[in-house]
Parts: structure tokens; C-alpha cells; sequence
């Protein structure tokens, strides 16, 4: 049996698996704004296609940090103080971005439009680049003091490794959203943005076999769970193989899942190789931050568990309903809300 | 400027101006679902394009409420680690659970609103609105759950160098939230309301869409009066609440230096002298105070002077008093504000009941429009007077706004991030009022046209790409 500390751990790990799934091709979508959309009314197509979800998506983070907050209170603060600036980026870009879906549309001008374009993009881009930078510190280690005090200069930050880990995840998030994009829209955006997705398979496979490289050399991840995970990295090259495979034949249903199922097991290899420390101190294993003592008491963690198993069935529920209210594919001959 | 002061500045400026658009959306929430019932039950399309005019404000608001709540959730973390250190084991569970029971609720039927229209059944779409509005409100219950820990900790045990929950129950049930809650709630309404009959009454001078806007006006000015004279009530149950637990605030806020007589009179102006610690030409209701402390006219109240001994009896040594001119003007001006408002909606109401909004007084109408700043200016000063009469600390009695701070950040990088966020924020301000102003010139049947056919690239260059 799971104890609270590991059943919260699993959760936050869920949580942000949850939000790379989805707000992962929203990303994706919002960067195609720029990349594959030829023309306004195609920006807009793709802009409705995403519209009904992408707030929910983003809700996804946002319940992480506050399950991070709840949970483990020292990760969280470590964390968000330690990465200070790279989260004024990314909340700059996320603000900017959650804006400009529901402002571009609203003025009959050129260089309006372009200016939240850019937005969108800018927006799409960088946070998950800055996630995927953090999340990737996380397992290489990071200067933590004794105190649980995060003193990281820049190249702790920014490095070679996490800047590999950056790109691979934008690059992910583009291929999962053309593939959400074959599922919404029709005729020659969805052929294009297929063709997108299979030009982009060799570099990303190329970026994601780097990654493991150096994760394998660079951190202690393999040497604490080799085992599960090499079956993660087998299970995600199988799940690689197989979105190439269903794009080929137009299986654009498959294939969205196969990319997803690379994203999700992307996000939990890294948390496979934190378990059960929470944050690497570079300084000290004895200064690590783990799920027990960057824990909440055991009062809180039955409490929060008590309300998170009641709630969740019904926000699960939902979500998955509203998809289903709109399955329809997004058709530039209709009303486009934005 | 230390980290302590630029994070201050920057919780507060973020949060003030995040608290611009949160009590619209609560309150325009509410309108549009009483509008979207009307029409669900009367079939008649004017109510439905009220939901949908109304809704076009209360989109935009809401997608500017939600972007910066984002960054209300991260500064915890970013700039008071060490305080999210200390009551993260408390402080954190009400935003998970404002997080998983509100947010997801809203994100998600806020979007089955906008796009749904032909999507789903009408009932369902009606549905959708309420659960929008169930969900703001339920987000304004757990974060202001959280609030009421600052103010008046309870439902925890200090263990291992932390506050540590022991009883969700008395968080739930806390004194400090029952008196908040509702006025913070129905202040949300009433600004909503305000906004509305504010708009509708300028183009109620215009004599533009009159029908539309004097239905609008009237549905709003019931909402409004009814949550202006709740807010009152509840704020005079809030204030009883503060002198039994906060006496200092509530001393700060009269500028009261020394144990006021008995009975005690309510200072409406005062010249205070924080340095020489007294107040001098002020001008006093009799029996008011001590009938708003404990609803009886008398009573005495206890002086800064008093509870700073008492304080530093209890906390050690120390300069227990907050800034006294802010608090104490913060709360004439809420009061003011709401007094003014509760004056406008009696009018209102009048005018309504004696039939007489068909032909209604220019000035009323000028003063209505003017209005919808009244709710605004109650809000903000009245979180001033809350949380500024709250220093110094961050947690009452338990931690101060110095011990709160994250170590590990240095002033570079706050002032680089109030920059930052100030600039972002003043911009989203200026385009958010721009967009209110054209959605409103445009007025209720125009609003179709934003994507004009003629302005439709697909036309000129687009059509090759789906044939």
C-alpha cells in the first residue's frame, strides 16, 4: 500500500503528466499559429480548434503547484524561489498568451493581430521550453544548502543538458499539437500539418535518443532506477515507432495518442528517476529535499487525500466530456468564435 | 529597496490590479446566468442577447482575471518562501482545493459557454453559465479561507518549526470567513451590477438600443441594491469580528491612540500624526463607534497605545502599529463608496418602482454611469485597509511580513520582476479598457461583425488552400 507521502507524489506526477499531455499540444498549436498557418483565416481555424480546452489544459498546472504547495510545501517554495526568473518568463509568456486569444480578434487591424500573433507564439514556446528546463535541473541536481535554500547562478540553470531537454520538449509539443491539428481540422491544413509531423520525426527522435544519452552519463538516475527506467525508454521508443507508423497511414487518431504516450512517459521518467527525493541537492545528498521531508504533516496529506479522490471522478468526468461536446472538427465555413 | 519591500510592492500592486477584474467576473457571472434564465423561460431572443453582449465584457474580464491569478498562485513560492515554508502544511491545501474544485469547474464550462451555443441543448448551455458562476464563487471561498488563516489563525498546532493543520473543520467554519465571505461576495455583486447599469445608463443617454438597456438596467439595479445593502450588513458584522480579534486594525483605522471614552464616538475625518502618536482636528458621530464594535451605543474601544503594550507583552518588543493614515483613510473611502452606491440603488429602485425609467432624470443617469467606479474604489481600499492593517504581520500574530520573505532572492531580480509584471499589467489594463469601449460603441447587435466578411482573408487569398 501506497503511503500518503508516495500516493502525493504520484498525484503531482499525474498532475503535470496530465498538463504535458494536454497543454502540450495546445502549445504545439499555438507555435503552428506561426509555422503552418498560411493565411489569418487558417491562424483562426487553428486558434478554434483549441479554444474550448486550452484554459481548462492550462488549469492543469496550476492545480500541480497548488497539489505542490498542499503536499510539499518545501518543494514548492525551494523550487519557485530557487527559479526565480525563469518563472517571471514563463508567467510573462503565459500571460501574455492567455490574453491574446481573446484579444486578437477583437480589433479589425493588421498590426493588432500581428502583435498578439506573436503573443501567442512567444507564448507557446516558452513555457514549455522553461518547464522542460526546470524539470530537467530537477534530476541533475541542483545547489541546494542544508537549509533547503536554492542558490543556482545561471549555468546552473542553463546548461547544455537542459537547454537539449528545452528543445526536445518544444519539439514535442509541436509534433502532439500538428497531431491534434490532423484531428480538428480539415482538407489541406490537416494534410500539411501531418506532413509536418513526419518531416519533424527524425530530429526529435535524434534529440530525445541525446537526452537519455546524457541523462544516463550526467545523472544518477540510471544507477537508482535502471530498471524501470529502461522499460520506460523501451516503452517510449515503442510508442515512437508506432506515431511514425500511424501518420504513414493516416491513423491521425493513433498517432495523437502514440505522441502523447511519449510525452507522458517523457514526464514521468523524470519523475522515476527523482523517487523519492523531490529536488537533487549538487552540494550534498544529505541536503535533498524528499517526500518526507518536504512533506506536509500527515493530517494535512489525509485531508487533501480525502478531497482529491471525491473531486476528482467529477473533473475528470467533465473534462472528458467537453471533448466529446466538441469532437466536431473546426470548418473555416463556419462560426469562429475567435 | 530590499527584497522585503519590492516583493510587498509587487504582491500588492499584482494584487490590487488582479482584484480589478475578479469581483467583475464574479458579479457579471451571475447577471448573465439570471439573463441566460430569463430567456431559457420566456423565449424571448433579446434576453438571450443580453447573456451574449454582457458575456463578450465578461470574456474579456475573465481571460485578464484568470492571467494574472496564475501569478498570485506562483509569488507564494517566488517571493515568500519562506513563509510558504511556514504555513504551506495550512496556507497550501485551500488553494489546491480552490485549484481542483473551482478552476477546472470554470475553465472548463467557460468554454462550453462560448463555443457551445449550437453544441449543446439549451438547457445544458443555461447549466454551463451557473456552473461558471458556482465556480468564481467557490474560488473566492478558498482563497478567502486562506485569507482568513492570515487574519485569524485557527485549526493548527505549531510543530516542528511550522504550523501544522489539526483541523480542517475550524479552518472551514472560521469566525473571520463568515464575516469576509459574504461581504467579499456580495461586494463582487454589487460590482457587476454597477458595471451594468453604469454602461446601460450611458447608453441609456445615447438612446441607443433603449429596450435592451433599460431591461439590462433594471435586472442589474435589483442585483445591485439587494448585494449593496448585504455588503453593509455583512461589513458591520466584519467590523464587530475585528475588534474581538484585530482590535489594533480596528484602532488603526480610527486613528484611535488612547482607549476611546464610553460610549464611543465615530471619527469621520481626523488630521492623524503617526509620529507624535495623536489625531487632532477630528470630527465625531456620537454612539457610533461603540455601535459599530457591538451593535449597542456603548461600549468603550481600546487605543493603539493600549495594544501596543498589550502586543508587545504577548510578542516581545517590537512596533506593533500599522500604517495608521492608510488604514484609517482606506476605510472612510470604502465606506464612502458603499454608502454612495447604496444611496444610487435606492434611487434606482424608485425610479423602477414608479415607473419612471422611461423618461428618468439625465443628472441620476450621469451619476449611475459615474457609479460603476464606486464598487472599484470600496474594493481596493477596502483590501488596503485589510491587509495593511494587518502589519506587521503576514500570519497574526504567528509570523511577520519580514520572517516571510524568500532568502535566496535579491532585489535585482524583484525589481526586474515588479518592472516586469507592472509594465505587462499596465498595458493589459490600457487594451482591456480600449476593447470594453468598442464593445460598448458597438453596441448589442453589431457584435456578429467583428470577423466581417469583407474582412476575411479567406476571401482574397485563402481560398486555394480548401478546395
Amino acid at each position: 500500500m501506497l503511503s500518503l507521502n508516495e500516493l502525493w507524489f504520484v498525484l503531482i506526477a499525474v498532475l503535470f503528466v496530465g498538463f504535458f499531455f494536454l497543454e502540450g499540444f495546445d502549445f504545439g498549436v499555438g507555435m503552428e499559429t506561426q509555422i503552418l498557418a498560411k493565411n489569418d483565416t487558417e491562424r483562426r481555424v487553428l486558434i478554434n480548434s483549441i479554444g474550448p480546452f486550452w484554459d481548462a489544459n492550462e488549469v492543469w498546472l496550476i492545480t500541480g503547484a497548488g497539489a505542490m504547495f498542499a503536499a510539499f510545501p518545501h518543494w514548492y517554495a525551494t523550487l519557485f524561489s530557487g527559479f526565480y526568473i525563469p518563472f517571471v518568463f514563463a508567467l510573462l509568456a503565459l500571460i501574455a498568451r492567455g490574453v491574446a486569444f481573446e484579444f486578437r480578434g477583437k480589433r479589425d487591424s493588421l498590426a493588432w493581430q500581428k502583435t498578439w500573433d506573436v503573443c501567442i507564439f512567444l507564448g507557446s514556446f516558452l513555457p514549455p521550453f522553461l518547464l522542460a528546463v526546470v524539470f530537467a535541473s530537477f534530476i541533475k541536481g541542483l545547489p541546494i544548502d542544508g537549509d533547503m535554500q536554492m542558490y543556482a547562478g545561471f549555468f546552473d540553470i542553463v546548461n547544455v543538458y537542459t537547454v537539449v531537454a528545452g528543445i526536445t520538449v518544444v519539439l514535442l509539443c509541436l509534433v502532439h499539437g500538428l497531431m491534434f491539428t490532423t484531428l480538428r481540422t480539415v482538407g489541406d491544413l490537416q494534410e500539411r500539418a501531418r506532413k509536418m509531423a513526419q518531416k519533424l520525426l527524425f530530429p526529435l527522435a535524434a534529440l530525445l535518443l541525446a537526452f537519455v544519452v546524457m541523462t544516463y552519463y550526467m545523472t544518477d538516475v540510471f544507477e537508482q532506477r535502471g530498471a524501470l527506467l529502461l522499460v520506460i525508454v523501451i516503452l517510449g521508443i515503442a510508442a515512437y515507432v508506432l506515431s511514425g507508423y500511424f501518420m504513414s497511414k493516416k491513423r491521425d487518431g493513433l498517432a495523437f495518442g502514440m505522441t502523447g504516450a511519449v510525452m507522458a512517459l517523457s514526464v514521468v521518467s523524470i519523475f522515476v528517476g527523482l523517487f523519492p527525493r523531490v529536488m537533487i541537492s549538487s552540494l550534498d545528498q544529505a541536503f535533498n529535499l524528499t517526500i518526507t521531508n518536504a512533506a506536509s504533516g500527515h493530517y494535512s496529506l489525509k485531508v487533501m487525500t480525502i478531497v482529491a479522490l471525491s473531486l476528482l471522478p467529477f473533473v475528470l468526468g467533465y473534462q472528458i466530456w467537453s471533448y466529446f461536446v466538441f469532437h466536431k472538427r473546426v470548418h473555416e465555413k463556419e462560426h469562429l468564435e475567435y | 529597496m530590499d527584497t522585503v519591500m519590492l516583493s510587498r510592492i509587487q504582491f500588492a500592486s499584482t494584487t490590487i490590479f488582479h482584484y480589478f477584474f475578479v469581483p467583475v467576473s464574479i458579479g457579471l457571472a451571475l447577471l448573465i446566468a439570471i439573463m441566460e434564465t430569463m430567456y431559457v423561460r420566456k423565449g424571448n431572443d433579446e434576453y438571450k442577447r443580453m447573456a451574449q453582449f454582457w458575456g463578450k465584457l465578461f470574456l474579456i474580464n475573465f481571460a485578464v482575471g484568470v492571467v494574472t491569478g496564475i501569478l498570485q498562485e506562483f509569488q507564494f513560492g517566488m517571493n515568500w518562501s519562506d513563509y510558504s515554508r511556514f504555513v504551506g502544511d495550512v496556507f497550501g491545501a485551500p488553494l489546491a482545493i480552490e485549484a481542483l474544485l473551482a478552476f477546472f469547474l470554470e475553465s472548463t464550462f467557460i468554454g462550453i459557454w462560448i463555443f457551445g451555443w449550437d453544441k449543446v441543448s439549451k438547457r445544458v448551455h443555461l447549466l454551463s453559465i451557473w456552473l461558471v458562476a458556482l465556480g468564481t464563487m467557490l474560488s473566492a471561498f478558498w482563497i478567502l479561507l486562506a485569507n482568513s488563516f492570515m487574519q485569524h489563525p485557527v485549526g493548527f498546532a505549531v510543530n516542528n518549526g511550522r504550523a501544522e493543520m489539526n483541523d480542517i473543520w475550524a479552518l472551514v467554519t472560521n469566525g473571520q470567513l463568515l464575516v469576509e465571505f459574504p461581504h467579499t461576495v456580495l461586494a463582487a455583486y454589487a460590482t457587476g451590477a454597477f458595471l451594468v447599469t453604469g454602461i446601460s445608463a450611458y447608453k441609456l443617454l445615447k438612446k441607443q438600443d433603449v429596450s435592451f438597456f433599460r431591461k439590462s438596467f433594471e435586472i442589474a439595479a435589483i442585483v445591485g441594491i439587494i448585494s449593496s445593502f448585504g455588503v453593509a450588513i455583512a461589513g458591520h458584522a466584519q467590523a464587530q469580528y475585528l475588534v474581538e480579534t484585530q482590535p489594533m486594525k480596528m484602532a488603526a483605522s480610527e486613528g484611535l491612540w488612547d482607549d476611546s471614552g464610553d460610549p464611543a464616538g465615530w471619527t469621520v475625518i481626523a488630521k492623524i500624526d503617526p509620529d507624535n502618536k495623536i489625531s487632532t482636528h477630528e470630527v465625531k458621530i456620537p454612539y457610533m463607534l461603540s455601535f459599530l464594535s457591538y451593535s449597542k451605543f456603548s461600549g468603550s474601544v481600546k487605543g493603539m497605545n493600549t495594544l501596543q503594550a498589550e502586543y508587545e507583552q504577548a510578542y516581545g518588543p517590537g512596533d506593533y502599529i500599522p500604517p495608521v493614515r492608510t488604514t484609517f483613510w482606506s476605510f472612510r473611502i470604502m465606506v464612502a463608496a458603499g454608502s454612495l452606491m447604496i444611496v444610487l440603488g435606492v434611487y434606482a429602485i424608485y425610479l423602477m418602482w414608479r415607473k419612471k425609467m422611461e423618461r428618468p432624470n439625465t443628472w441620476f443617469m450621469r451619476f449611475m454611469f459615474w457609479g460603476l467606479l464606486l464598487p472599484p474604489i470600496a474594493n481596493t481600499s477596502g483590501w488596503i485597509m485589510t491587509e495593511m492593517g494587518r502589519q506587521p504581520w503576514t500570519v497574526f500574530g504567528l509570523m511577520t511580513t519580514e520572517d516571510s520573505v524568500s532568502p535566496n532572492i535579491t532585489s535585482g531580480q524583484v525589481l526586474f520582476s515588479v518592472i516586469s509584471f507592472t509594465a505587462i499589467y499596465a498595458i493589459l489594463g490600457l487594451v482591456l479598457v480600449g476593447l470594453f469601449i468598442k464593445v460598448i460603441k458597438k453596441g448589442p447587435y453589431a457584435m456578429d461583425n467583428d470577423h466581417g466578411e469583407s474582412h476575411d482573408p479567406y476571401n482574397k487569398e485563402g481560398s486555394h488552400a480548401f478546395s
